[in-house]
């Protein structure tokens, strides 16, 4: 048989295209249990009365809506910011923001500095809202569709090539 | 060598304050019990954050946010399952360090025995080929040729 001889090169490759294959995986970045599914119940007070609270039921008034979790306290939602301006500028996305685990005051000067995208923000004081969200990291950025049903989330910081290449093509894929 | 046994006993009596890995200023459940259901499931749950630890060992914020969770269900009158169930319906089924064996997770319960069975049955049966067969025996012929040549050797000083 001539296979025999072959058969330790046959481990080897399987072996290293298994390694390879796990290279380009993420592990720490978990997959949303919530994709597909209705988003989850919840209302949140206001950061402050310049602006809204929101509940489950406006993400399911129709049109696209997009939900940051962020924090002043947190760098990379500074890295990410320009992204959600750039959002609120080209599309006709809703902005939603969650200020999580965050001073009100120091989510409104964050916003203050950086600029305000969002048509209503949140405040979860003791991030509860966000175990709801199944949040385990700031930022996050979900997309929910007119229906309510969150389609897509991404953790981590939204970099321009994420916007350009995932965020702005599904947002405008669901009508946004 | 008792000063040695002695050191060695103090050691371990120290260590066992990092047994009760919790943070310590936070509430536990007031029933022993309950809050030993509740360590249990803690035990189960990974950190997100850590991966690699339980939220029952981990620092992070969000363990300790579980960890409050999980104690407020139990106090509630929650089963195990019903806790899990309510921290695999927002992050999903990694979150349980233990994964449910399923259709799904079959591969990653059975690989290790499988590859380890694999590896016994192809080290046996290398062993078995490699084993020499040892030099075959000798013919009349030769054994004829064996006895002059020793006789030659004996006439020679």
């Amino acid at each position: 048989m001539k296979l025999k001889p072959l058969l330790p090169l046959m481990v080897f490759v399987g072996l290293a295209a298994a390694l390879a294959i796990g290279l380009t995986l993420k592990p720490q970045e978990v997959p949303s249990a919530l994709v597909g599914k209705p988003v989850p119940e919840f209302a949140l007070p206001p950061i402050d009365n310049q602006t809204v609270g929101f509940t489950a039921a406006d993400l399911a008034a129709g049109g696209v809506s997009v939900v940051n979790v962020f924090a002043s306290w947190c760098a990379p939602c500074r890295v990410e910011h320009p992204q959600l301006m750039a959002i609120a500028r080209d599309t006709d996305a809703k902005l939603y923001a969650i200020a999580y685990k965050d001073k009100p005051e120091a989510s409104r000067q964050f916003l203050d500095r950086l600029g305000n995208p969002f048509d209503a923000i949140g405040a979860d004081l003791n991030g509860r809202v966000g175990i709801e969200w199944g949040v385990y990291g700031v930022p996050e950025t979900f997309i929910v569709n007119g229906e309510g049903q969150v389609v897509h989330r991404h953790v981590g910081a939204v970099m321009e090539h994420d916007l350009n290449e995932t965020l702005l093509p599904l947002i405008r894929r669901l009508g946004g | 060598m008792m000063r040695l046994v002695l050191a060695f006993i103090a050691c371990l009596l120290l260590s066992a304050g990092a047994a009760s890995a919790v943070g310590v200023d936070e509430k536990t459940l007031p029933d022993p019990a309950q809050e030993a259901e509740a360590r249990a499931i803690m035990k189960d749950l990974r950190c997100l954050v850590c991966q690699n630890q339980s939220i029952e060992d981990s620092d992070a914020d969000l363990a300790r946010d579980l960890r409050a969770i999980v104690r407020e269900r139990v106090a509630a009158g929650e089963t195990p399952g019903q806790v899990k169930s309510y921290m695999v319906q927002r992050y999903g089924e990694w979150v349980l360090l233990r994964p449910p064996f399923s259709a799904r997770t079959a591969v990653l319960w059975l690989a290790p025995a499988a590859v380890l069975i694999t590896a016994v049955l192809l080290l046996w049966r290398s062993r078995r080929r490699m084993r020499p067969a040892g030099p075959a025996p000798l013919t009349a012929e030769e054994q004829a040729r064996l006895r002059l040549l020793l006789e030659q050797r004996e006439d020679q000083p």
